[in-house]
């Protein structure tokens, strides 16, 4: 059973960080670079990034603002606060040692 | 959460709390700009205007759905609900008016008595007095049972040459103080009144940190032998009332026992002084008591209260080993003279304490501190009861309700919310009538003062509700709320949805859990109510016994008349007598009056002299109570002259010393032997030199000072051969007449005597019956909350019984169509009301007896006080006999016919 889309919560949060790392984004261009990044192996319905968006602004990782967009309209652009940069790195970290240590055991040669 | 992340996201949550709607619609835009940008994609990838639509629409899934996600995170949905929950509960409790006032009126008399009793005890037993660090203050006096030489009354510990010692001696407190009562007379003649005063040393103010609200207080330096008539303090409220608060009180001057002292200062508002449950009008350096007597120089008379602000560093523990050590000095530095050899070696062994004085003294806590717990213990236990009928009521409720919750249970609505929206609604009834229950906790709590306060004791206690009381109401009442609301919503919860509904639907219902939950409610009902029911019985039967009690004197229109600040009469010493014998005159020839006399001692009043004597011919040293009355005394009180004679008019200064004994003198002191003529030789002590006295005749026992000692030994000396007469008279009288007319006229009299002295005039009978305020308080609330809890007890029988009948309607059609008689379907219905009852005394009768034991040293010759519990189960089975017969009785009225036919 092959489900890319069915993302851990806590993957998808990871991703919505790193994005908002590289620069403040509206939920539409979030989306939008989603799709970008990971191509069409992580597929990330449009309807759940807000959902998850709300979460990460409840949590004080991220916090919002109404801005005009590229098209000259009101926007809610999400940026990272200092608290979700701090957060950010400690899951990267995390991530990095996980998929290090999954890869390494995936790779062992079979006897 | 850490503090960091509050800083982001506390103004999110106050924003989705408090500006819904602004947030709401941020929701909205951020959606729909993301759909409207979705649409413009589809739109340039050539799809028609409605295809673009639809996929950007169904490419977020449902939006409503996730909106709902969106919000679940703002962590407030537990806040929304509940809010929700709140309306629909309001809603709800209007629908039931009646319900509704019945259940908040209960809790608010239920939660304000609870109240009022935690604000009495709050300040008689649990706070601390309101100076600078209260903790740090200590009171010093003698350990154990002192017993010796003259005391002043409550908490008179300390003589004033033994609180020199004291105060130049410790090393334990960083500042010492002694301070002391009394009631003189304040103004000239007529315009004269009594007020409550303080004897302060120099050190009082500024240990205790009192400031000065106008003025200054005492300070050392007007506090020093010899300081004559200088500076007075005045309270607050006496500067108030005296003075009627003008700025020109301070300086101004206020005869004092017909001395003129000076106004120096006003204390401030809120310092009532060291005692609780008093107040107090001036305050005098103590040095000045040497203008009225020797008070300054007597090692036997004991009038002062020592404390102090311990050192850092000491504790209670540590400052009494110091105290402990100093003793043996300081006593030895003060032995007083002219008591026997025996007296003097005790004082020598007494060793002072240390104890800690944070909570002050106070008369009204050791008086009432055990049944002021007591009452609070029963007022609780209603407020159970109380909080028992409600759940029952409340479940009757829910009961019309259990379909509307059963749809819920079935729609999916979680257990946790049905239970907190159900106990919402008891929460909501809980505080309201927390709220309500303000107003009657302090309008209870000043009325229990007002009882309590009598004119020998007046009571000041200063009740206005504060955070204390609240956090108490608001505890009470949160309690209650899980009492009697949280418990059934559980219960109903587990309600089975299909059982519910059909069940709604049918009319019928079996014996079902939620009769037991009542069941249970009626036994506890029954076991509290026997446990208050004895409790009141006994107190009434204490309370009988006090106001019965057998005087040995006639005590209906006997005035005590005492004849105050007789100093400014200028009477001197020898010449007293006279004066006094004089005055029982004026007395009898005011017209109303039948017979007078003088007397040392007016019975009742609390005051005790005991004189140490032995008789002839033994060496055994004994103690009898000694009253020196005028000639008429014994006619005059209608005390029985049982052998020899009383004491004559020819018995004066210069002839025989004589003493008339009561039957408990005889009984103790010479059993079985002939006392007429026998002499006894008294040991001496300050003011009372050694004398030899004649016994010439016996009277029948009388009541001495308080109503539960007895009736002690008493000798009775002719006034005329009293060795040291105090300058003040004391008359008593019988009377035929009203008792304003007596005073009008006796005081007119006495002013064309001599205007300087005051008359005060009080009917013994009601001074004797304020002795017993405290057990009749004591019996009337006992009595009104066992009235209550057997009142709820019965409309807690009645309701069981009348709610199983409805249940077992058609059981009963049945029965009594098969040709069951009336009385079995009574008896049946009976039955089952017996088991409860016989249960709840089964569980009461024991918890009674306890109580029983732990009352008992607060009544007064109850014999039979096991008794009690065994007549309240009996009391309480009649009640719930009847309380149960009317509706079984009902029930087997009802016509079988018409029941059967209904279903």
């Amino acid at each position: 059973m092959s489900r890319p889309a069915d993302l851990v919560q806590g993957t998808l949060d990871l991703l919505l960080l790193k994005i908002l790392a590289l620069q403040p984004q509206h939920g539409w261009a979030i989306s939008q670079r989603l799709k970008q990044v990971s191509g069409d192996v992580l597929q990330v319905s449009d309807g759940s990034l807000y959902p998850s968006l709300h979460k990460l602004e409840q949590q004080g990782w991220i916090k919002a603002e109404w801005k005009p967009s590229e098209n000259n309209r009101k926007a809610k652009f999400y940026s990272l606060t200092r608290l979700g940069r701090r957060h950010l790195e400690r899951e990267a970290a995390d991530w990095a040692r996980l998929s290090s240590a999954i890869s390494l055991v995936v790779q062992l040669p079979e006897a | 959460m850490s503090f960091g992340r509050w800083w982001y996201v506390l103004p999110l949550r106050l924003r989705s709390l408090f500006r819904r709607n602004a947030v709401e619609q941020e929701l909205d835009d951020e959606l729909r700009y993301h759909v409207e940008r979705q649409i413009e994609v589809n739109l340039a990838r050539g799809m028609t205007p409605s295809a673009a639509r639809t996929a950007a629409l169904s490419a977020m899934g449902s939006l409503e759905a996730r909106k709902d996600e969106c919000r679940d995170h703002r962590g407030v949905s537990l806040v929304d609900h509940t809010l929700r929950d709140l309306r629909h509960a309001i809603r709800l409790l209007r629908r039931s008016p009646v319900f509704t006032a019945v259940a908040i009126a209960s809790l608010a008399l239920g939660i304000g008595a609870n109240a009022a009793f935690f604000q009495l005890i709050d300040h008689v037993h649990l706070r601390s007095l309101g100076v600078r660090s209260p903790q740090e203050l200590a009171e010093v006096k003698v350990a154990g049972v002192r017993n010796f030489g003259v005391s002043d009354g409550f908490n008179s510990e300390i003589t004033y040459p033994l609180w020199e010692q004291i105060r130049a001696h410790q090393q334990a407190f960083s500042g010492v103080f002694a301070w002391g009562r009394f009631n003189p007379l304040v103004g000239r003649g007529a315009d004269a009144r009594q007020v409550s005063a303080l004897w302060a040393s120099g050190d009082f103010f500024s240990v205790l940190g009192v400031q000065p609200a106008r003025g200054r207080l005492l300070m050392s330096a007007d506090d020093h032998r010899g300081c004559g008539a200088t500076s007075v303090v005045v309270s607050h409220a006496f500067w108030q009332r005296y003075f009627g608060g003008r700025e020109s009180a301070v300086g101004s001057p206020l005869v004092v026992l017909d001395q003129r002292f000076t106004v120096i200062g006003v204390t401030p508002p809120d310092f009532t002084g060291l005692e609780v449950g008093r107040t107090f009008d001036i305050v005098l350096p103590v040095c000045a008591a040497a203008l009225w007597g020797t008070a300054l120089d007597q090692k036997h008379y004991w009038w002062l209260t020592v404390m102090g602000r311990l050192e850092p560093g000491w504790d209670v523990e540590t400052a009494s080993d110091h105290v402990r050590t100093l003793s043996p000095a300081l006593f030895e530095a003060t032995v007083p003279s002219g008591y026997s050899a025996e007296s003097t070696a005790r004082y020598r062994e007494f060793r002072l304490g240390v104890w800690s004085a944070a909570r002050g003294v106070s008369f009204l806590r050791e008086e009432y501190g055990r049944p002021l717990w007591l009452l609070f213990g029963m007022t609780g236990l209603v407020l159970l009861i109380t909080c028992g009928n409600l759940a029952t009521l409340m479940l009757a409720r829910s009961r019309e309700r259990a379909a509307e919750i059963s749809v819920r249970v079935a729609l999916g609505a979680s257990r946790a919310r049905i239970v907190s929206q159900l106990s919402l609604e008891s929460l909501v009834v809980a505080v309201i009538g927390a709220v309500a229950s303000v107003p009657v906790a302090l309008a209870a709590g000043r009325g229990l003062v007002r009882f309590l306060s009598t004119s020998a004791n007046p009571v000041y206690l200063e009740l206005t509700g504060d955070w204390r009381v609240g956090a108490f109401s608001t505890a009470v009442a949160l309690c209650t709320a899980v009492a009697f609301g949280v418990a059934p919503a559980l219960r109903l919860s587990l309600t089975n949805p299909q059982d519910a509904l059909r069940r709604a639907s049918r009319g019928v219902a079996g014996l079902d859990s939620r009769s037991l939950l009542r069941r249970v409610l009626v036994v506890g009902q029954i076991a509290v109510s026997v446990l208050l029911v004895s409790s009141a019985l006994v107190f009434a039967r204490s309370v009988w016994n006090l106001a019965n009690v057998k005087m040995g004197f006639q005590q209906d229109g006997i005035l005590s008349i005492q004849f105050l600040d007789l100093l400014s009469a200028k009477v001197p010493p020898d010449e007293r007598a006279l004066f006094q014998q004089q005055l029982a005159d004026e007395v009898r020839a005011t017209p109303g009056v039948i017979a007078a006399a003088p007397s040392t001692h007016t019975p009742l009043n609390g005051a005790s002299w005991s004189q140490a004597f032995r008789l002839i011919d033994t060496e055994g040293r004994r103690s009898s109570k000694f009253s020196y009355v005028g000639p008429d005394y014994f006619t005059t009180m209608e005390v029985a002259l049982v052998a020899g004679r009383g004491i004559r008019t020819s018995d004066t200064a210069s002839s025989q010393r004589v003493i008339v004994v009561n039957d408990a003198f005889v009984r103790t002191m010479l059993p079985g032997q002939d006392p007429l003529g026998q002499t006894l030789r008294t040991f001496a002590e300050p003011g009372y030199p050694e004398t030899t006295y004649e016994i010439v005749g016996v009277v029948g026992d009388t009541m001495y000072a308080t109503l539960r000692g007895g009736t002690p030994p008493i000798a009775f000396v002719p006034i005329a051969q009293h060795p040291n007469l105090r300058p003040w008279a004391n008359v008593l009288a019988r009377t035929n007449g009203s008792t304003a007319a007596i005073t009008t006229a006796l005081t007119q009299r006495i002013a064309t005597l001599n205007p300087a002295i005051t008359v005060k005039v009080g009917e013994l009978r009601g001074q004797i019956r304020e002795l017993i305020t405290g057990d009749r308080l004591l019996a009337w609330l006992a009595g009104t909350m066992s009235a209550l809890a057997t009142a709820l007890a019965a409309v807690g029988v009645y309701g069981l019984v009348a709610y199983l009948a409805t249940l077992r309607r058609k059981e009963i059609g049945i029965r009594l169509s098969l040709g069951s008689s009336r009385g079995s379907v009574i008896g049946l219905m009976m039955r089952e009301s017996g088991w409860l009852v016989g249960l709840g005394v089964a569980v009461g009768l024991p918890l009674a007896w306890l109580a029983m034991r732990g009352v008992a040293a607060l009544v007064f010759g109850v014999s039979s006080a096991e008794a009690m519990p065994a007549l309240a189960a009996l009391l309480l089975a009649v009640v719930a006999g009847v309380s149960a017969g009317i509706p079984a009785w009902r029930a087997s009225r009802l016509d079988p016919v018409s029941i059967l036919r209904a279903d």
